[in-house]
């Protein structure tokens, strides 16, 4: 008996240093699993503000325009040709370059939109013509992007002869980063210096309004009635499988249905607001629902006795007791829900607000696009310059969530209450 | 002009009417403020129920008749517009309603438009006012009916309380319903156009033919089109790319869960349980992004360096990212499942002489096994069902292959790229999207109600 119990013992000791290191191998590599995933969230959040960031600035020249009379002869003020304007700027501070090559990349310097901001100009004030005016207009995309250092001389963008154009600017002080305000407050535009996110940013509020009006209602009403009033048979079951579903379906299959319902049947405008409120609706609605049923369950039966106990009806038990102290709770699910409408693209694909959309929209039938498809759009330009644009459009789309779910905490820290 | 806005504004004032006359009603059927006791109910119930009777059953009418008005009017527009054009296809007539409606809507903007359209739109327009103003009619009769009469039965004995609680009621079952009408609304709506879609391929052609190029069917001329629609290799793609999704994040997940739920002290979760939870809010868009910028791209040289012939949309670049944004996911339901394992096994482990990790590996995990494998399944329908990244990250070719290195396609990227832009709905080509959207439903409600079946029994087993 002794011999054998010091044998056991032997065993034991003699396979603990293994056993041990198995254990420390094992505790190391839940560590590096947590450590791989904080370490691709950091990947993906440098590798944006590492590209976005210099979206802030945009390039701009300095140009002595002088409006010349024999420009604006003969024609209607808005339609002059105001690139000859800008040439003739151009021209003036380079008058050496000659022959038709050089001067169309001297002009390809600068971006299209500056004509369009001298026309504004002078429409504006007709006064300005005959007159020397200075301003700073922007500057093209690749000379952007090699202005702030994304783009190597060697990339072959640009020419030596505009190389060299850049360096004179610089001496001669006709060049600068400026605050980028065409990014917010331009629409879509072909050219990355004059594209902006304000169209996107209104069609996602117009489109999240719709959906927070119809899915806010509708969730809480269903919360409500499957958690205090539906009886138990087999209508509630089905309707709660249904719902435990609907918030596993894939979102693309939503957009199906948007598509094959909305509008091909109730004839909703196509890349309408509308109908994009009304997709991501049905697909917000089953988080809403599921929050919210959550949330009355979490309030104590004590509450519902002491109502009905002084002689309120059942109704009246909910909606003047049991309602607002769950409130907080299905809000709280509501904006995380509509954090997750306003990242969401793919349903929006199929009911066509990926076009390529220049005005800004002004209302819920206007054909717009969200900030989630406005990245997916500019993600598939060629131009380098749209990297950047993505980039900083990406960080604006992050910057709300964070704002969202931000207030969702907040909301549950400052009405969390322990019954 | 009396527009649909205006409708709605006018029948709130009458709702709002009717709640003042139906408390003024009651007040004065009890006999004046000081006698309200003996009424039935208070009577803010008695104006509720006045104003719930003018409202509700206008609005109903309105709705139905917003729903119609637009069809019946189109359809008067084209009985009145020239003969040959009722022969014509419904989709040339739809195109003609749209430029109708275009006409209308840019009054007087465009110069030169086509009498006939020009005829047509003023019709249309006086169709609709029309219309308008029937609607009007009636919404105001049914309300200031429904007023009248309710006003004149208020008395004391009426149980106004219980019966607007009977509505509001009635309107909560209504609300709980719509989950339904989802559900049949995307059955119905995916099944209608995918059975037109076999009409024109056959099932077993599109189950089980290896051959994917829709494209080609455009040509209405072409010969044996229906030998391009085998989606064998659409799955096969899709597989491939969850099943390197399910590589990276299952035993990431599965082991970040196992650390913070067994190891991890406090302050450690306080910490990084939320900033894991963070890679499951980044949209998806973002992921796309990300992998078509700077995942490939890396993947794409890495492979150049180990002489390698890596596409640059392979379809490793696509399910590694998706496999980082499904991370969290598995993360979080193993840590609910391994938390739900009674606390009693674990001590049963540790008063043998268990080490931690062997407690988890021949105790916790075996029991929570049956919860794993659900979280898992759920996954695997987020990973078939996921859209963006691979849109963004994968390819459009659909090869028949294995190799994580080659450009894949998937059900998801072949729904978009099928139906944006212009759409022709006869066409296999776009009906062929429905067909996959019908398959990527249905395949994911099983998964997703197997995994919630085995879930919900595995939470059973330790209640």
């Amino acid at each position: 008996m002794n011999k054998s119990s010091v044998k056991t013992i032997d065993i034991v000791q003699k396979g603990l240093k293994r056993r041990y290191r198995v254990e420390r191998r094992f505790r190391r590599l839940g560590l590096a699993a947590i450590a791989a995933s904080l370490i691709f969230l950091m990947l993906l959040f440098v590798s944006i503000l590492g590209n976005g960031y210099s979206a802030i600035w945009q390039t701009h020249m300095r140009l002595d325009v002088y409006f010349d009379p024999q420009v604006f002869k003969d024609v209607v003020v808005s339609s002059a040709d105001y690139g000859r304007l800008v040439k003739g700027a151009l021209r003036s501070v380079f008058p050496d370059v000659s022959g038709r090559g050089e001067l169309r990349k001297l002009s390809a310097m600068v971006s299209s939109g500056a004509a369009f901001q001298l026309r504004e100009m002078v429409m504006e004030d007709r006064g300005l013509i005959g007159r020397q005016s200075t301003l700073w207009v922007p500057a093209d995309d690749d000379v952007d992007m090699f202005f702030k250092g994304r783009l190597g001389p060697e990339s072959g963008r640009l020419t030596e002869d505009q190389l060299s154009w850049i360096d004179h600017l610089k001496e001669r002080k006709m060049i600068r980063k400026q605050f980028n305000r065409a990014f917010f407050t331009a629409g879509d535009s072909r050219e990355p210096e004059l594209s902006g996110i304000r169209g996107a940013l209104y069609g996602s509020f117009f489109t999240l309004l719709i959906t927070l009006a119809i899915s806010f209602p509708l969730g809480v009403g269903t919360a409500v009635y499957l958690q205090e009033f539906a009886p138990r048979n087999r209508w509630t079951d089905l309707i709660e499988v249904n719902i435990n579903n609907l918030a596993a379906v894939p979102s693309i299959v939503f957009g199906l249905l948007g598509l094959a319902l909305f509008l091909n049947v109730f004839g909703v405008p196509r890349s309408a607001p509308l109908a994009g409120g009304l997709v991501l609706t049905l697909m917000t609605l089953p988080t809403i629902v599921i929050a919210g049923r959550a949330a009355l369950q979490a309030v104590p039966p004590s509450i519902r006795e002491a109502a009905l106990g002084v002689g309120a009806s059942r109704m009246q038990t909910v909606l003047h007791h049991v309602l607002p102290l769950a409130l907080p709770g299905m809000l709280t699910g509501t904006i995380i829900g509509m954090a997750r409408a306003l990242g969401e693209s793919a349903p929006l694909l199929m009911i066509g607000m990926v076009a390529f959309i220049v005005d800004i929209p002004h209302g819920f039938q206007d054909p717009s696009t969200v900030l989630p498809v406005q990245i997916y759009l500019w993600a598939d330009s060629p131009e380098r310059a749209f990297v950047e644009r993505t980039s900083a459009a990406t960080m604006v789309l992050l910057a709300f969530l964070v704002i969202m779910n931000g207030l969702a905490v907040w909301l549950r820290r400052k009405f969390e209450r322990r019954w | 002009m009396i527009t649909p806005g205006i409708i709605m504004i006018a029948l709130l004032l009458m709702a709002t009417t009717g709640y003042y006359l139906g408390v003024r009603r009651s007040v004065a059927a009890a006999g004046g403020r000081r006698l309200i006791r003996n009424l039935h109910s208070r009577p803010t119930y008695y104006g509720l129920l006045t104003a719930l009777w003018c409202g509700l059953p206008a609005v109903t009418v309105f709705s139905l008749w917003q729903f119609f008005d637009t069809q019946v009017v189109a359809h008067l527009v084209i009985s009145q517009l020239p003969a040959e054009i009722e022969n014509l296809e419904p989709s040339h007539i739809s195109l003609l309603l749209n430029d109708i409606r275009n006409v209308i809507a840019r009054q007087g903007s465009l110069e030169r438009i086509d009498p006939a359209l020009q005829a047509a739109a003023e019709h249309y327009l006086h169709l609709q006012r029309i219309s308008n103003t029937a609607l009007f009619v009636t919404i105001m009769a049914l309300s200031m009916s429904a007023l009248v009469v309710v006003r004149s039965r208020i008395n004391k004995g009426l149980r106004a309380r219980n019966h607007v609680e009977g509505i509001v009621k009635g309107l909560l079952a209504v609300c709980s319903t719509i989950a339904v009408f989802t559900t049949i609304g995307i059955v119905i709506s995916v099944l209608y156009e995918s059975l037109r879609f076999f009409q024109a391929v056959p099932v077993t052609e599109f189950l089980f033919g290896l051959k994917w190029s829709p494209q080609m069917a455009i040509r209405s001329d072409q010969v044996g089109s229906s030998g391009a629609f085998g989606a064998v290799p659409v799955f096969a793609g899709t597989l491939l790319i969850s099943g390197i999704a399910m590589c990276v994040s299952v035993p990431i997940g599965l082991m970040a869960a196992i650390y913070l739920s067994e190891y991890a002290g406090k302050t450690f979760r306080a910490i990084a349980k939320p900033l894991m939870e963070i890679l499951a809010g980044v949209p998806t868009v973002v992921y796309g992004f990300f992998a078509a910028l700077v995942v490939a791209p890396v993947i794409r040289s890495l492979g150049v360096t180990l002489g390698l012939d890596v596409a640059s949309e392979s379809a490793l670049a696509a399910g590694l990212v998706m496999g980082i944004m499904i991370i969290p996911f598995v993360s979080s339901l193993s840590d609910d499942m391994i938390n739900a394992v009674p606390q009693s096994l674990r001590d049963g482990a540790y008063s043998l002489g268990a080490t931690r990790s062997e407690t988890v590996k021949h105790v916790l995990l075996p029991a929570a096994l049956p919860g794993i494998v659900g979280g898992v399944l759920l996954a695997v329908s987020r990973a078939i069902g996921e859209t963006m990244i691979v849109v963004m990250a994968a390819g459009l070719t659909a090869n028949l292959t294995l190799n994580p290195f080659k450009t894949v396609t998937t059900v998801t990227v072949q729904i978009v790229t099928l139906l944006v832009g212009d759409q022709e709905f006869d066409s296999p080509k776009t009906l062929a999207a429905f067909a996959l959207g019908l398959l990527l439903f249905v395949v994911t409600l099983v998964l997703n109600v197997i995994a919630l079946y085995v879930v919900r029994r595995y939470r059973e087993q330790y209640e």
